[in-house]
């Protein structure tokens, strides 16, 4: 069920999520030229900072992917790591045979870590991933079909809940396992990296980095939009429906499962889409990215920004990932003591997260000050 | 005990007597020299010409003494002295022109000494042959049953023709089982590879197809290359004799690989029970989820390792019982641990599962994160008491740990304790009360946020005894706990939420698949596979295995 309030109430939601978009479309455009003054310009945005927040933009994006479904469907996913990852690898295939014979091998065929293996020939499930469109093809539909088969098999028998963050903890720790083995024909440990560029730019070049960095934007403002269309559609109020009550709506004859696994499928699909973008910009995928404490930390960005916000998400991730870097680079010890803090007292202190409890103190506010124009304005049918 | 240990000693002596006279009654000069002590014997070594050193040494071999192997060796190995001054027998080691001497019977050092004063007691190859037949024989006599049976081990691998009748009286007169085992095994090999006759060649396989062992195989395997296809029609006839033989011990090395795979499995299947059954009670029983369950298992490895520390330095003598000590000293941190965070955390988010989950998470970071700032990052070292060192050899290369065996015995002592507590305590009683019906328990008297409390630090101080058992298996590191919390969350859920009967079941279960797997598809496959029936499962049975039926699973 849909909260009711006042108009402003249902409009922030919008309204914040305009903002955000408003303010990706003006990124996208404004860091390539500010990144293009010279660097004594006061405005001059550095390399660093663009990949560093390119980079913050596609957790923005699997913040996103998250909150369609754990904020609308109630659908919390512990593996959604897993979808960014194998968008990720899909798109580091490609940048794999890109490389061509610049490897240090220089085998014109094989990537180098095959070479070292001792391989002879390229594995069938490379075949295509010369092409850039369907690479770029496989990393939204790769996690799809996972997301699919995954989510037709656990919503089809009713894993609700904490069973099914379980299992998708399970199935990103399984797939973390099976990255690791050399013989998957992944790179194993090492995964995929020394990439030198992406549709014939280099991608140490700034000019193919502010790109890969206004294409994140630009991603992230469409994801945005599509999920906002989604939930604010019939189907949005549905799924509403369902994480509110599942049983209840499932009586009134809409089929949840069909729900849940389409919110699901798009949900990997967008997750998909953040990896693929975020590789080039790295410059590495490896097995590490399945790990299911990382798919654990996706869940806190949006905890973080706002559960159900959806632009709540993207900024809970710029945030979190923000403070990480700084911690990180300032106080390396404290940073798993600040994200363990963030997790318990966002969950007991800030259960809706900045997003929701910023929307709810515009939201008294407004309230407060309607009651006083209320108060001030004359009232019809009272006599004093 | 007493009359046990005279016997055995009487036994072994009258083996010794047995067997050495059986070897040497021919010799009258044995006898002439028997009524010499053992001390003239070995004088006799240092300094005698060969015939008296022979002698003496068929002489020494009839005591059965098994101070003499040293001498014995020594002696072969030209490490024994006589003291040029006065004949005196030492056992030397020399080194830069000094020689380090010890009294060969008493067996402890008597001081150092320029080599020159000594003379090296010098051996032929007569000698040389006499002296390991005797020490063959000697330690085939030896009271310590595990020697004897090493002594026999080592005749298998290296059979030689002189040992086939002191073997056959050793195997008379052996009353220990694996002794006896070893023995006849040396015999049978002995005999295929030295005996005249080609029966007892043909029993020999016979005797050696009947053994479930490794190393028969690659013997027989040795022995059937070293026939060539040219020989005649007697040995092609052994040689088919022992490729069949192969075969059969194969298929029985095969049927106890099997049931090693069930014992490791079982043996894993405990570790799963202990990280997983504390998860049962606070997951299974209260449905609260927690993610720092691994950290309350890294606590009590970690608790342990300083309930070490602390033996060692006030008291080393009983650090073979420090692991007694760790498991309360485990049980109470964890638990006090889990008490406050029940307090403090979790008891503010009942009937909010998923906010739960994260909450213990970032716990769970803290909780490492703390662990590593104050031991530091790098694993800590916890030894084994000497009471869980080594191994039990079964039949067949199977080989079982002691402490694998002691695990799995703690585990099961856990879960009987856990049961007993559930169904037999007061506490046990208002814990399933309030599990099964909050407000119903709360208005009859039971404190509940009480009752909750200390469920859920019983279930986190289970855990931290489970760290106990498993700092001897696994590294004990801030990350101990995150390699086990997936497993017991399958563990559980396998065996069904709420349902400690089936956390046993689960964890064994899965245990048992596991190893079973991995011959065929290696650890990490097998791991991934066990993930993928488990996720499977869940399609199936998403309850678990053993579910709980009626309201209290829609609560």
């Amino acid at each position: 069920m849909r909260r009711q309030g006042s108009l402003f109430f249902q409009t922030l939601g919008d309204t914040g999520g305009t903002i955000l978009v408003a303010l990706l479309l003006a990124a996208a455009v404004l860091v390539p030229i500010l990144n293009g003054l010279p660097a004594s310009s006061p405005f001059h945005v550095s390399n660093y900072l663009v990949s560093l927040f390119g980079k913050y933009l596609c957790f923005a994006l699997l913040a996103l992917s998250v909150d369609l479904i754990w904020g609308f469907a109630g659908i919390l996913s512990l593996g959604h790591g897993a979808f960014f990852a194998l968008g990720g690898y899909a798109m580091g295939m490609h940048l794999m045979r890109e490389i061509g014979t610049r490897g240090v091998y220089g085998n014109p065929v094989l990537p180098d870590f095959m070479v070292f293996l001792n391989w002879k020939e390229l594995p069938w499930y490379w075949y295509g991933f010369d092409s850039f469109p369907f690479a770029a093809l496989m990393a939204v539909l790769m996690p799809g079909a996972l997301a699919f088969v995954f989510g037709w098999f656990a919503f089809r028998s009713r894993v609700t809940g904490v069973y099914l963050s379980i299992i998708t903890q399970a199935l990103t720790f399984a797939l973390m396992l099976a990255f690791f083995r050399n013989n998957f024909g992944f790179g194993g440990n090492n995964g995929l990296t020394d990439f030198k560029d992406i549709l014939g730019y280099s991608l140490q070049a700034p000019t193919t980095r502010v790109t890969l960095f206004a294409a994140s934007a630009l991603a992230l403002a469409l994801g945005y939009v599509l999920c906002r269309f989604l939930v604010s559609s019939r189907l949005g109020s549905v799924l509403i429906a369902v994480r509110d009550a599942e049983s209840r709506t499932r009586f009134l004859g809409y089929r949840v499962e069909h729900y849940k696994l389409f919110a699901f499928v798009v949900s990997a699909m967008l997750a998909g889409i953040a990896g693929a973008l975020y590789v080039p910009q790295v410059g590495i995928i490896n097995p590490r990215e399945f790990a299911p404490a990382n798919s654990i930390e996706i869940v806190i960005w949006v905890a973080v920004g706002g559960r159900g916000t959806l632009w709540g998400a993207a900024l809970g991730a710029v945030l979190v990932n923000y403070g990480k870097t700084y911690f990180t680079g300032a106080l390396p010890e404290m940073w798993l003591y600040v994200l363990g803090a963030l997790f318990i007292g966002v969950t007991l202190f800030l259960p809706k997260g900045v997003g929701g409890s910023a929307r709810e103190w515009i939201g008294k506010l407004m309230a407060r000050a309607t009651k006083a124009k209320l108060a001030l304005a004359p009232q019809p049918g009272v006599t004093e | 005990m007493v009359h046990a240990m005279v016997t055995q000693a009487l036994g072994s002596l009258a083996r010794a007597l047995l067997l050495c006279a059986a070897l040497f009654s021919g010799t009258a000069y044995a006898q002439a020299i028997e009524a010499k002590s053992i001390e003239d014997l070995v004088a006799i070594l240092g300094a005698g010409d060969f015939t008296a050193k022979i002698d003496a040494t068929q002489a020494l071999a009839t005591t059965g003494d098994p101070r003499l192997v040293p001498i014995l060796q020594a002696l072969l190995d030209g490490n024994l002295y006589a003291r040029k001054s006065d004949h005196l027998v030492v056992i030397g080691k020399e080194q830069g022109g000094t020689l380090t001497a010890t009294d060969p019977l008493a067996e402890k050092v008597i001081g150092q000494a320029p080599v020159a004063d000594f003379e090296r007691a010098r051996v032929n190859n007569r000698l040389r042959t006499v002296l390991q037949t005797a020490l063959g024989a000697l330690q085939l006599a030896h009271p310590d049953p595990s020697r004897r049976k090493a002594s026999a081990d080592a005749l298998f691998k290296t059979p030689s023709v002189e040992m086939i009748e002191p073997l056959r009286l050793a195997i008379e007169h052996e009353h220990n089982g694996t002794a006896r085992r070893a023995l006849v095994r040396a015999l049978a090999a002995t005999e295929l590879q030295f005996s005249e006759k080609i029966d007892a060649k043909r029993a020999a396989v016979v005797t050696l197809a009947a053994l479930a062992d490794p190393d028969v195989r690659s013997y027989l395997n040795g022995r059937i290359n070293s026939i060539p296809e040219t020989a005649n029609a007697e040995q092609q006839e052994l040689k088919a004799a022992m490729t069949a033989a192969v075969v059969q011990i194969e298929r029985r090395i095969a049927s106890w690989q099997t049931f090693g795979n069930v014992l490791q499995g079982i043996s894993l299947g405990s570790v799963l029970l202990l990280a997983a059954i504390g998860l049962a009670i606070t997951f299974g029983v209260m449905g609260v989820i927690n993610m720092a369950h691994g950290e309350m298992v890294m606590l009590g490895a970690y608790t342990t390792y300083v309930v070490q520390l602390a033996f060692r330095q006030y008291l080393p003598g009983g650090l073979d019982y420090a692991l007694l000590v760790a498991v309360p000293a485990a049980f109470a941190v964890s638990g006090l641990v889990g008490v406050a965070i029940e307090r403090g955390i979790i008891r503010w988010l009942y009937g909010r599962p998923l906010e739960t989950l994260l909450a213990t998470w970032g716990l769970s970071l803290m909780l490492q994160q703390a662990v590593r700032s104050f031991f530091g990052p790098t694993n800590m070292q916890v030894t084994s008491p000497s009471w869980m060192s080594g191994a039990v050899e079964l039949t067949g290369g199977v080989v079982v740990t002691y402490n694998r065996i002691w695990i799995a015995v703690f585990a099961l002592l856990v879960f009987g304790l856990l049961i007993f507590i559930q169904r037999r305590t007061q506490f046990g009683l208002q814990m399933r009360a309030v599990t099964q019906n909050r407000r119903m328990a709360r208005s009859m008297g039971i404190r509940s946020g009480w009752v909750d409390a200390l469920t859920f630090g019983l279930g986190s101080g289970i855990a931290g005894m489970a760290g106990v058992a498993l700092s001897q298996i696994d590294n004990v590191s801030p990350n101990l706990g995150q390699g086990y919390i997936v497993d017991s969350f399958m563990v559980v859920v396998f065996g069904g939420v709420g349902n400690l009967w089936g956390t046993l079941v689960g964890a064994f279960g899965l245990g048992i698949i596991n190893k079973f797997l991995e011959p065929y598809a290696g650890a990490v496959l097998g791991k991934i596979l066990v993930l993928v029936a488990i996720v499977l499962f869940i399609q199936w049975r998403p309850r678990g295995l053993f579910a709980l039926k009626g309201r209290a699973v829609e609560a």
